[in-house]
């Protein structure tokens, strides 16, 4: 899966450069997460603006992620797109996933999480 | 792609879409393209158009994973039609029935504080109950059918 990784400080963002995180998707993205957070940042942004689709599977993908990360600097989210953001809404991921609107929004923030 | 499985266009829009696809996470993408593409734009909202693929998607690729696991030769049937009260649409296949014979509650689990208590499976049944209605399961003759609706169009 394509992935492409910028560091800001101490912030690592990496957009989804894919229009899908699916079930035919899903290992795949959690091998190439794994890889493109191996070397460790203090807080991690997933830039979604390119993701049309995430289905249950890629939901579960992402929550694997985030437990991965652990939950001492929780995964955030940036830049979700209609539909994605229904799928956040409707499994009520949203109140416990911090979710920005887009990556500037998460870069601008005067006092993150961590 | 164009030979993976078998989608007979339909020339006017009342007519059902119809599509055998091949019983794998691969096949199923393909299918919804297809789907997406007949549906059209014209008489559904991007939301619509979200709604019908998320759905769609959570049913076929429940088949996939649980009536056709760790096979890769099985065969899907799904037929979309639209009606007055939303799209109709039927899945067949002939893998394994339901668990319990029936389906699935669609319960989620309640919402965790603990970041890495989240389930990492579970909602797509949750998602398919939230999205669609008069869901209906039949086993018959080795086959699985499921029938429901998605009140859009």
């Amino acid at each position: 899966m394509k992935l492409l990784s910028e560091r800001h400080s101490d912030t690592l963002v990496i957009r989804v450069d894919e229009a899908r995180i699916d079930a035919a998707a899903a290992v795949d993205f959690k091998d190439s997460m794994r890889r493109a957070t191996q070397d460790g940042a203090a807080r991690v942004v997933l830039d979604l603006s390119q993701v049309t689709m995430v289905d249950s599977s890629g939901l579960g993908a992402i929550v694997a992620v985030m437990k991965q990360l652990g939950a001492g600097c929780p995964l955030e989210l940036a830049g979700l797109t209609p539909n994605v953001a229904t799928v956040f809404r409707l499994t009520r991921m949203d109140t416990v996933m911090r979710i920005h609107g887009d990556v500037d929004d998460a870069l601008s923030l005067a006092r993150p999480a961590c | 792609m164009a030979a993976m499985g078998d989608a007979r266009a339909a020339s006017d829009q009342s007519c059902p879409i119809s599509i055998d696809l091949p019983g794998t996470f691969d096949g199923v993408r393909w299918a919804l393209a297809q789907v997406m593409v007949q549906l059209g734009s014209d008489r559904y909202s991007l939301e619509e158009r979200g709604t019908v693929e998320l759905v769609l998607a959570e049913v076929l690729n429940n088949v996939v994973e649980h009536a056709y696991a760790g096979r890769s030769d099985g065969k899907v049937a799904l037929r979309v039609e639209q009606g007055i009260s939303g799209l109709s649409v039927a899945v067949e296949d002939d893998g394994e029935p339901m668990p319990d014979g029936g389906l699935p509650s669609g319960a989620m689990a309640a919402p965790t504080e603990d970041l890495l208590a989240i389930p990492e499976g579970g909602y797509g049944w949750f998602l398919i109950g939230q999205l669609a209605r008069d869901h209906q399961y039949r086993r018959e003759a080795g086959r699985n059918s499921l029938t429901f609706r998605i009140s859009v169009g």
